[in-house]
């Protein structure tokens, strides 16, 4: 019971004070690294294979996939992005042929931001798929954005020429027109909103169609891991 | 003597000085994770992790720690833990831990932890201290466990995402939205009051009655 | 400009620090007793949420890009010492002032809406003008719900309440239906 050790009554000077703290920071330092670097690939690896599950689900049939940037007025195939870069992730099939664009955007939906992932052919000037990545909509309600699979399933072959309307469920009626969810019809809206203001932004990005840039044919290589 | 010592830091946090229910400190971002079970559990288990370590650190290194610098060593020792947990769970789960997002974090400013430090482990041996931080994070598990059963129970009518009630449940959903989590404490924290002021009748009546034999 | 709105408004009512993330309880819980204190801690509570934002930003820009895993310890530590700074900078400059919110200062500072507020910014990757409207926003509806809780305490202060319900209980449960009025603010932005 060495209870009274710490009670110094003439106070150590400030050096040991200044001792313990640094101590204590380059002992946490230490610490906090090694977890960090521990766990670094495996965290990598996570987003990473998060990440080809929305695209691949977004874009179906496709089986490769790589990270466009927009820079310069065109998109560059890169890994590398600077924080204040856009970029897209193309989709390409089993022959290496461009499908389509996996378009990430978000926006205000009825309590906080949506973040969602749409996978865009601008051959057809359709949006092929749609996955909510992020979002902390009303349960029960608005989260049908996500759980209702009509909902979900109806992006699919949608036209978004020129934009996406939601109309009352059941009165569907053109290509370009998706049934709100009855219930959820402001969180319906919000997504439909999210993707064509998306849309306006980067259909003026994306080069013609036919000019997509090819698949890098060393990210092919190095990409192992594919199914 | 030496056993019950130990039995009695840990018995009072689980139940006497209940963290939530009893002194009702570090709900600030506990309440937000409680919407379901899991997530409480998840939540629950960090911070008892990084309690028991930090209190066991704390108190191993007490008779080092200068009294002017404490409470910054203390929030460094904290901090470190923290970090630690966060890198783990988004490594392990990251499900979870994108449910759980920033609130953990904020473990570091769950005032329970530092008080802790500051009003117990800085002061007592090793053995005291770690059975102290089990007891109150145990305590803390527990509170938040409650919490986030009663919660998923009446607001998805599930627990641990299995369905209990069928198809003709209607959820409850207010009580997973915020509004139910300061609902939820505040009808337990009810029963707590009546509970004491039960036993405090009781003793009451006791002494009364023991007058009345005398 | 439709982006910073919406960025105050959310922070302000839609996603309110206390009643819908349940940061600052503590505070909230415990100094909500009276409208003037209540005021004068929502307002300090501003004034330290403006420099953390600010803080923040400077260590996300220039620290941390290079080491991201001293995050939380490089928030609470710069963010400690700038308040504390601050607070002696103001007992000097101006000591009415030092008076009205200085005493809140250090209490503040441990408190989870303000390291809440510098990692959500992160989060969302606020650059500086967003992040200091973001703060601007979560103060105010800081005070805001400070004050409310405030004003029905006082009111209730004076009715017959049941024995059991004084406190804490009654405390939550009138948030509880403070945070259910608040709900009705959710889709303000997306409905227009």
């Amino acid at each position: 019971m060495n209870l009274g050790a710490q009670m110094n009554t003439d106070g150590p000077g400030s050096l040991r004070l200044v001792m313990t703290l640094a101590i204590a920071g380059l002992i946490s330092g230490i610490a906090i690294i090694g977890i960090y670097e521990s766990t670094l690939p495996t965290i990598t690896a996570n987003k990473a294979r998060e990440l080809r599950e929305a695209v691949f689900k977004v874009l179906p049939g496709v089986s490769e996939m790589q990270q466009l940037v927009y820079r310069d007025g065109q998109l560059i195939p890169t890994e590398e992005r600077r924080k204040d870069e856009q970029a897209v992730y193309g989709g390409y099939d089993r022959e290496g042929d461009f499908v389509g664009y996996a378009i990430p955007a978000a926006g205000p939906g009825f309590q906080d931001t949506i973040g969602l992932l749409y996978g865009y052919t601008p051959q057809r000037k359709q949006v092929l798929g749609m996955e909510v990545l992020e979002s902390r909509e009303t349960p029960g309600l608005g989260d049908k954005i996500y759980k209702d699979a009509d909902f979900v399933g109806s992006f699919s072959q949608l036209s978004i020429d020129p934009n996406i309307i939601a109309v009352k469920k059941g009165t569907k009626s053109r290509p370009n027109e998706i049934d709100a969810i009855t219930g959820a019809t402001i969180s319906s809206k919000a997504v439909v909103r999210i993707i064509n203001e998306a849309h306006v932004e980067w259909s003026v990005r994306l080069p013609l169609p036919g000019a997509e840039p090819p698949l890098r044919e060393a990210e092919n290589a190095s990409a192992g891991d594919s199914p | 003597m030496k056993k019950n010592e130990s039995y009695e830091e840990f018995i009072k946090g689980i139940w006497r000085d209940n963290p939530v229910f009893v002194q009702v400190l570090g709900m600030c971002p506990m309440l937000a994770v409680t919407n379901s079970a899991i997530n409480a559990i998840a939540m629950g288990m960090a911070t008892f992790f990084v309690l028991v370590g930090s209190s066991f650190l704390v108190s191993s290194f007490r008779s080092w720690i200068p009294k002017q610098v404490r409470i910054s060593c203390f929030i460094i020792i904290i901090a470190t833990f923290v970090t630690v947990a966060d890198y783990t769970l988004l490594a392990l789960v990251p499900k979870v831990h994108k449910e759980l997002g920033a609130f953990i974090p904020l473990i570091v400013a769950n005032c329970m932890i530092l008080g802790r430090q500051e009003a117990f482990s800085s002061r007592y041996p090793v053995r005291l201290a770690v059975m102290d931080a089990i007891g109150m994070a145990g305590g803390f598990l527990l509170a938040l466990f409650s919490l986030g059963a009663i919660r998923e129970i009446l607001g998805d009518g599930a627990l641990f995402g299995f369905d209990l009630f069928g198809e003709n449940f209607e959820p409850w959903v207010i009580m997973i939205l915020p509004p139910g989590g300061f609902l939820t404490l505040g009808v337990i924290l009810l029963f707590f009051n009546w509970f004491r002021f039960k036993k405090d009748e009781f003793l009451a009546e006791v002494a009364a009655a023991e007058r009345g034999g005398n | 400009m439709d982006n910073l709105a919406w960025i105050f408004i959310s922070a302000l009512l839609v996603n309110n620090f206390v009643l819908t993330y349940f940061l600052g309880l503590c505070p909230f819980l415990g100094v909500s007793n009276s409208l003037e204190t209540s005021a004068r801690l929502g307002l300090a509570t501003t004034f330290v949420m403006l420099v953390t934002a600010l803080c923040a930003w400077v260590l996300n820009t220039y620290v941390l890009i290079y080491a991201p895993y001293l995050r939380l310890i490089c928030f609470i530590v710069v963010i400690a010492s700038t308040v504390q700074f601050i607070e002696m900078l103001i007992k000097k400059l101006s000591p009415a002032l030092f008076r009205a919110m200085g005493i809140f200062l250090p209490l503040i500072t441990t408190n989870c809406a303000i390291l809440g507020l510098a990692i959500f910014a992160t989060n969302r990757g606020y650059g500086f003008v967003e992040g200091i409207v973001y703060a601007l926003g979560a103060g105010i509806g800081f005070t805001l719900a400070l004050v409310l809780l405030a004003g029905l305490r006082e009111e209730s202060e004076l009715s017959n309440i049941p024995r059991l319900m004084k406190g804490t209980a009654m405390n939550l449960i009138i948030a509880g239906v403070l945070s259910m009025a608040f709900m009705g603010f959710a889709g303000l932005f997306s409905s227009a």
